[in-house]
């Protein structure tokens, strides 16, 4: 089975302490790596404002994951956030695919200035041209 | 009989005023794409400066045809800003 690359962001309840939090993720990395899982990147986003009330809390610590693997760590820690009543939320998204297509459409562009050198250039020339002709015509 | 024609002289100058706005504004300049033109391949959910930008005070996601981004990148762009929503750093309706 192939590697996944996963995003894995939960609020954590702003009244707990920061070492709180750093335990609690430090537990969500232990289950991943226990499951055959590894941490790419682990980033403390810290408190910030929500955009709308959860359970009545206004704010929260976010900390963000990101995880590869092949998806059963990602069920289980998922699992074990959703009874933690100090974790408000938590979102997965599955990102090793999105970047892929990035990556191909980047490709793809690269292939064809080589095609066609200047062609990018000439086409912006040519709307920049058509700006200024319609601006001059509603002067 | 001179106020009968001034009447109908009137009524064409309101109809006159009315449609004349209309012309310039739909030669509003063409609205591009700034992801096409900076060359973005993705979207981050995470970017919450960039997505607020595409969401008015109510909340809801600005429409293409008022932002001129690409089909492509609007299918993107309402993506994260899903995302973003669900997570809370987006609100799903503002006030």
């Amino acid at each position: 089975m192939d590697k996944r690359t996963y995003e894995v962001i939960f609020i954590v309840n702003p009244e707990a302490a920061e070492d709180e939090v750093m335990r609690l993720s430090e537990g969500v990395q232990k289950i991943i790596t226990g499951l055959g899982g590894s941490i790419v990147k682990t980033e403390m986003m810290g408190k910030r404002q929500l955009a709308y009330e959860i359970n009545h809390k206004k704010d929260g610590t976010y900390v963000l994951l990101e995880v590869e693997g092949s998806g059963s760590e990602i069920a289980e820690v998922e699992r074990r956030m959703r009874v933690n009543d100090q974790i408000l939320r938590y979102m997965t998204v599955r990102v090793d695919e999105a970047r892929r297509r990035a990556v191909k459409l980047k490709d793809r562009r690269a292939r064809k200035a080589a095609k066609q050198p200047g062609s990018g250039k000439a086409k912006q020339a040519a709307a920049a041209e058509f700006d200024s002709d319609e601006e001059g015509s509603a002067g | 009989m001179s106020t009968n024609y001034e009447e109908r002289d009137l009524g064409f100058e309101r109809e006159y005023d009315r449609t004349m706005p209309r012309g310039p504004r739909r030669l509003q300049r063409r609205k591009i794409c700034r992801f096409c033109i900076e060359k973005v391949d993705l979207i981050d959910w995470k970017d919450v400066k960039l997505l607020q930008s595409y969401i008015p005070e109510r909340g809801k996601i600005l429409p293409r045809r008022i932002s001129g981004v690409c089909a492509a990148h609007q299918r993107m762009l309402a993506e994260a800003i899903k995302r973003a929503r669900n997570i809370a750093l987006l609100p799903y309706a503002a006030d």
